[in-house]
């Protein structure tokens, strides 16, 4: 990996972040304090920690949906704010919002919409989406339709339609069962070898965080800062690696890691 | 689908003719005396002979009724899009707007006719007006409003402004709620013409019809001129329903949940 780091631009590049929620009131909360964190372009990065640890916030500062009390948060270079108006980045939450009154592909097609792409530019598109999650026969249902796993496919098409290099997941496969989330889970690391997208995802299962990421950021709550960073390096994965060695090693890491966390 | 729709309408008119059969067999057996109950084929009798008057006085009623409910949608729908621009507003009429809802609104067509004059429908009109309002911007309100706050954050990802937001997001979120305030909404505004005549205004309509008809005795009359104003109320609430199935086709699509 250090041989060709040259290559690699820093995908989000975060200096002394601070967030505090409510300032100067009875209910102020400081969510995240002196928050240094470098994620290279191409890798998977998961942000874990027990709940109001403030990963879900930390990932909002990226996305610039919440603006940090102090530091500073860079997206490819750029201020986050501009990152977010030049949509660098394609997001996708738990909860899928998907628009129940636009079908499958409608909803894929909403950011390019929204980008102002002609019809015939949008179609191909969202069927090229469809092919890379493997829903192409479901175009013109409807998401009530659909199972939740489906959904969130369909969400991972949307977030990714108009090629972002950056993708923000927010406990994507949280409300999903066990199988499909597994299931979810070699999907996504599929389309992230297929697409080289850079992926920050929040969560709070040690084996998910464990089997996806190339490197595990472990928070501790109250205030939310960085207790430690995993490297993991599993290889190409697949429903066997859950049955590795390797791959019980790095969750062991992860959950010492959460441990400590608590015991703190 | 066909053989669906005809599943689910055969019960209620098999149900609906053995009940005026019963309804026809149970006057002549216990020989109700006709001011008590009519049967169901002098009523049809007196709908044939009277038809004219009826239609007339049903088709006045009806214009009342369809303005006012036309008139109370749009107002309730623009004032619902003005609050959900200016929080405030919102927080502070909605309350206000739901205690107004909960009271009787028809009770106050004796006072309307005071403050709008009895010369014209108006005052009749504005009690429909009222009555369809509350409902209709209380709901339409509520749908623009409770938006999942992920579809927000989804939307300011894609840099994307209030209009934009209230556009895909708030008034399609908001169809479902306002189908369902106009399914109150359409039936409620027929009920309040009619009350509203009891009161005054001009007296060729339906409300009228009733009553003078039960006055002069004539119960097979006033009976058939409630089958009118039955009729007319079923009309709208179809309307509504109508338009409800045309403005969201997401809502009748079938579930085929599948991994």
């Amino acid at each position: 990996m250090i041989e060709n780091s040259e290559n690699l631009e820093e995908a989000v590049s975060i200096r002394a972040a601070d967030k505090v929620f409510n300032p100067d009131s009875d209910n102020e909360v400081q969510a995240l304090l002196g928050i240094d964190l470098d994620i290279k372009e191409g890798d998977f990065i998961s942000l874990i920690g027990p709940s109001g640890c403030g990963k879900s916030t930390l990932l909002r500062l990226i996305a610039d949906l919440l603006v940090p009390t102090a530091g500073e948060v860079k997206v490819f270079g750029k201020t986050a704010n501009q990152a977010r108006l030049d949509q660098d980045y394609g997001m996708v939450f738990q909860h899928s919002g998907l628009f129940d009154w636009r079908d499958v592909s409608a909803n894929i097609e909403l950011p390019l919409e929204l980008k102002g792409w002609s019809k015939a530019d949008r179609q191909a598109r969202s069927r090229e989406m469809l092919e890379l999650v493997r829903l192409e026969e479901f175009k013109d249902h409807y998401p009530r339709q659909l199972s939740g796993g489906m959904q969130q496919r369909v969400s991972i098409a949307r977030a990714l339609s108009f090629e972002p290099r950056l993708l923000l997941m927010d406990e994507p496969f949280g409300a999903l069962d066990e199988m499909t989330r597994e299931h979810m889970q070699v999907e996504l690391l599929r389309i992230w070898r297929e697409t080289g997208t850079t992926v920050v995802f929040v969560t709070h299962s040690i084996p998910e965080a464990a089997f996806l990421s190339s490197k595990v950021v472990v928070l501790s709550p109250r205030p939310g800062r960085i207790h430690s960073e995993i490297t993991v390096d599993l290889g190409s994965r697949s429903d066997q690696t859950r049955e590795d060695p390797k791959f019980f090693q790095a969750t062991t890491e992860v959950r010492e890691a959460l441990r400590a966390v608590e015991a703190s | 689908m066909k053989n669906l729709r005809t599943a689910s309408v055969l019960p209620p008119v098999l149900v609906g003719i053995i009940g005026l059969a019963l309804w026809e067999g149970a006057v002549t057996v216990f020989e109700i005396k006709e001011f008590l109950l009519p049967k169901p084929s002098s009523i049809w009798a007196r709908l044939i002979d009277e038809w004219a008057v009826l239609r007339h006085a049903t088709w006045e009623t009806g214009k009342i009724a369809i303005s006012g409910l036309l008139i109370g949608i749009l107002l309730g729908v623009l004032l619902a899009l003005i609050t959900n621009r200016f929080k405030v507003l919102n927080d502070g009429l909605t309350p206000f707007a739901i205690a107004i809802n909960a009271t009787p609104i028809v009770a106050l067509a004796p006072i309307f006719n005071v403050w709008f004059g009895l010369t014209g429908t108006f005052s009749n009109q504005a009690v429909v007006i009222a009555v369809v309002f509350f409902p209709v911007f209380i709901n339409t309100g509520k749908g623009l409003n409770e938006v999942h706050p992920n579809e927000i954050e989804l939307m300011h990802s894609y840099a994307s402004g209030d209009w934009t937001i209230l556009r895909e997001v708030r008034i399609p979120n908001a169809l479902p709620f306002f189908a369902n305030s106009l399914r109150l909404a359409a039936p409620l505004s027929v009920i309040a013409a009619i009350v509203a005549e009891y009161f005054g205004g001009p007296q060729d309509r339906i409300g009228n019809v009733i009553t003078s008809s039960a006055g002069f005795a004539k119960y097979d009359v006033a009976w058939a001129a409630i089958a009118m104003a039955s009729g007319l109320g079923l009309l709208l609430f179809g309307s509504a329903l109508v338009t409800e199935r045309l403005s969201m086709p997401w809502r009748i699509s079938g579930d085929i949940k599948d991994n």
